[in-house]
């Protein structure tokens, strides 16, 4: 038993970390607002330059060859910095599985030459879907990597204005298929595990304007960081990091050891997660009081984040269903857990919108 | 990052599953919290000692295996899962030998740390004064010097004392220097409770044992040999290993991880008639299970490769036991009005809860924990 990361993977962070600084500072999250594509250009290059897209990419198509856990860290950084790119549908969902299914598109998306939106099964649109060059799609058949070119997109309006939203309707059949039901399993939770790392990211974020925030503004004479009240909102916020970050990372694990158990474990890191990052939302504004309540400030940036990525890939409580769903884990000590339970467990796998029970994201179409 | 254990501990979880399978008391003991109850425990614990299972992590010439604390997690996992007796020692051999090991002279530790192991001899802890709560540094009970017999003379009296009705032995806190600043001045002692001027009186808890005592020393003489570390610092000796691996600062995952399976039990056998509200919450709770094991190998890989862990204790401390009244009113919930019961199947589950309820309260309350915390970890002002 090792859980830790390893020199390299800790540097490959701090140096995405840093370019990020650079590159994506909250101008440039406010310029995305702004500007038409909700995107950043000079971060996304940037980052492609270094590498990151290609993180999982095999060494054959001139990736880096690493796997989850080499890249979970980085996503993390990207949701520090709340980047407005859709990395963890190119680098963590498309890579991999166009790579795993020999389709000559991952290398240009692994280069950066391209990249890639997606509708999680338990969603409905596609976010930066009219800059993405493919969308990835599910349906009960599988996993489908369909040409933006051919299909149709109706845009959709997000809390968060980085974040252009579409309504996707396409054709799904056999020659847009990439992988069957296990593929579409394996890059729902490379999805959710993204997510849930950027999520990390976010509410670390969070966490560190507001103390800074705290430890400066003065009301009757003192920091309000010196009031306990608004202490104990931050250490709980710093408790639930602390508690979600291990799952995250386990379950980054377990996706790049194809452990049985993986989906289970991605659920559980995604509810926690989640949680976190919109519990680190309300602290941070109740601690920033009125200033906080403006978009003038740039906390609105990071919060609005959250919200919107807290519900994507699975909600807390949609995923926390999931978790008790697939906990049917006889191999830890300790759990018969629910496996006499199983026939209750799994027709509710990923209940709500759930996966694979329901026949496709709305607004999709079967080839008939 | 690798995250499976090795074959020898592989090995080592089986062994511990093997031994405690076959000797664990079937019918399960009484409360360890009630004199019938601590006098089977102790029995318990005897047997745990001569197999080499009470203190796995200790020397060899203690009592222990010199296990990893890989080794100590995998033991305790298997303890608990196996629904084995809670352990009466462990004031003893999770917060004193730590710091017996760490300030203890060799011929305190050889004279204490097997006697406490083997339960020879039991341990209670003397910090709470009925004014010094979680502000520890009030306390008030003193030391004199005695300079004749060559020790000190205690006067004073501690309360909220865990089994101190039971126990043979008494660790704290007295004021050896009272010119000194709070938190100086104070020297960290080992109690004799047989000793003439010590009077315990024992306090009923909140579920009915008599687990709790006040403990009243007057002119209680102690030698020289029974001060651990140097006198006048017993702030730094006490507070040196809070953060102690084997201590609460790294209580292991085993026991909370036992409960939520019970949980989950408890949930399958109440059937189609459950509120999912309180379906979700046993799912939450089996989820924070999770959560708080992978924190600890998450720190555990740490302590392992030398770090130390300081405030971040407190994290921990704040998890588990919220987690631990979550989970017992979850159970609650699910029981309905049988959740009352004090007999019968369920009563364990309202024993539990009021157990659980003790945890945000001792070893610093939460609030404070959540000061620590704000303070120590984020940097956020005293005052």
């Amino acid at each position: 038993m090792h859980f830790a990361f390893t020199e390299e993977q800790i540097e490959l962070r701090n140096a995405v970390r840093d370019l990020l600084a650079k590159e994506c500072p909250p101008e440039v999250v406010r310029r995305a607002w702004s500007g038409g594509a909700g995107r950043t250009d000079r971060a996304w290059n940037a980052m492609a330059e270094m590498g990151v897209l290609g993180v999982v990419a095999p060494e054959a198509i001139g990736g880096i060859g690493g796997d989850e856990v080499d890249l979970v860290g980085v996503l993390e950084e990207t949701g520090r910095a709340a980047l407005p790119e859709p990395i963890v549908e190119t680098a963590a969902v498309a890579v991999p599985l166009l790579a795993e299914a020999g389709d000559d598109r991952a290398a240009a998306l692994s280069e950066g030459g391209a990249c890639a939106s997606a509708i999680a099964p338990t969603d409905d649109l596609a976010v930066w879907a009219d800059t993405a060059d493919l969308l990835v799609l599910f349906d009960d058949t599988g996993v489908h990597a369909v040409a933006t070119s051919d299909a149709e997109l109706e845009r959709r309006h997000s809390v968060d204005g980085a974040r252009r939203l579409h309504r996707v309707v396409a054709r799904l059949g056999d020659s847009t298929r990439v992988g069957g039901p296990d593929a579409a399993a394996l890059a729902f939770d490379r999805g959710a595990l993204g997510v849930a790392a950027q999520l990390l990211g976010l509410g670390a974020q969070l966490l560190d304007t507001t103390v800074d925030y705290a430890k400066q503004r003065e009301q009757f004479g003192a920091p309000i960081g010196s009031f306990q009240a608004v202490k104990h909102h931050l250490a709980n916020v710093r408790l639930a990091l602390e508690f979600a970050a291990p799952l995250v990372y386990r379950a980054a694990w377990s996706i790049a050891s194809r452990d049985g158990e993986r989906s289970v474990h991605v659920s559980m890191a995604k509810a926690h997660a989640s949680d976190a990052a919109v519990l680190a939302s309300r602290s941070a504004l109740q601690c920033h009081g009125a200033i906080g309540y403006t978009t003038e400030h740039d906390l609105h940036l990071w919060m609005k984040r959250a919200w919107a990525l807290g519900a994507a890939w699975g909600s807390a409580p949609g995923t926390a269903a999931a978790s008790r769903a697939r906990s049917c884990d006889d191999r830890r000590p300790g759990a018969e857990i629910m496996s006499e339970a199983a026939p209750y467990c799994t027709e509710r796998t990923r209940r709500g919108r759930a996966w694979p029970e329901r026949p496709g994201p709305k607004g999709q179409e079967r080839e008939s | 990052m690798d995250l499976t254990f090795d074959e020898a501990e592989e090995a080592f979880r089986a062994e511990c599953r093997a031994w405690i399978e076959e000797n664990r008391p079937d019918p399960a003991l009484p409360s360890g919290d009630t004199r019938e109850g601590f006098g089977l425990h102790r029995v318990w614990e005897r047997s745990l000692f001569d197999a080499r299972w009470a203190v796995v992590s200790w020397p060899r010439e203690y009592g222990g295996r010199e296990a990893s604390l890989w080794e100590w997690l995998i033991f305790e996992e298997e303890y608990y899962r196996a629904g084995a007796p809670q352990r009466v020692t462990q004031n003893g051999i999770f917060l004193l030998a730590p710091t017996l090991f760490a300030f203890g002279t060799k011929s305190q530790q050889d004279r204490y740390l097997p006697a406490m192991a083997s339960a020879e001899e039991t341990w209670c802890q003397g910090w709470s004064e009925p004014d010094a709560g979680s502000d520890l540094a009030a306390i008030r009970s003193r030391a004199v010097r005695d300079e004749t017999e060559g020790g000190w003379r205690l006067t004073g009296q501690k309360t909220w004392t865990t089994r101190g009705a039971f126990c043979d032995r008494l660790f704290g806190l007295f004021r050896s220097d009272p010119e000194a600043a709070r938190h100086r001045g104070l020297t960290y002692f080992l109690v004799d409770l047989r000793a003439d001027g010590v009077t315990v009186r024992p306090v009923e808890r909140l579920d009915g044992d008599e687990g709790f005592a006040e403990v009243f020393l007057e002119d209680v003489f102690v030698p020289d040999d029974d001060v651990l570390g140097e006198v006048h610092k017993g702030w730094e000796v006490a507070m040196a290993t809070t953060g102690s691996e084997r201590g609460l600062t790294l209580r292991s995952p085993g026991r909370f991880m036992a409960t939520a399976s019970r949980l989950v039990d408890l949930r399958r056998a109440a059937g189609d008639s459950v509120d999912p509200a309180a379906e979700d919450a046993v799912v939450r709770a089996y989820i924070d299970a999770e959560a708080y094991r992978w924190q600890t190998f998450w720190t555990v890989t740490r302590l392992a490769e030398g770090e130390r862990i300081g405030a971040e204790s407190s994290l921990v401390k704040l998890f588990w036991s919220e987690l631990d009244v979550r989970m017992h009113e979850t159970a609650s919930e699910l029981l309905g009005s049988s959740s009352e019961l004090i007999d019968g199947p369920s009563a364990d589950w309202m024993k539990g809860l009021q157990f659980a309820l003790a945890g945000p309260i001792y070893a610093g309350t939460n609030e404070i924990q959540r000061n620590v915390v704000a303070e120590r970890l984020l940097g956020l002002p005293r005052k």
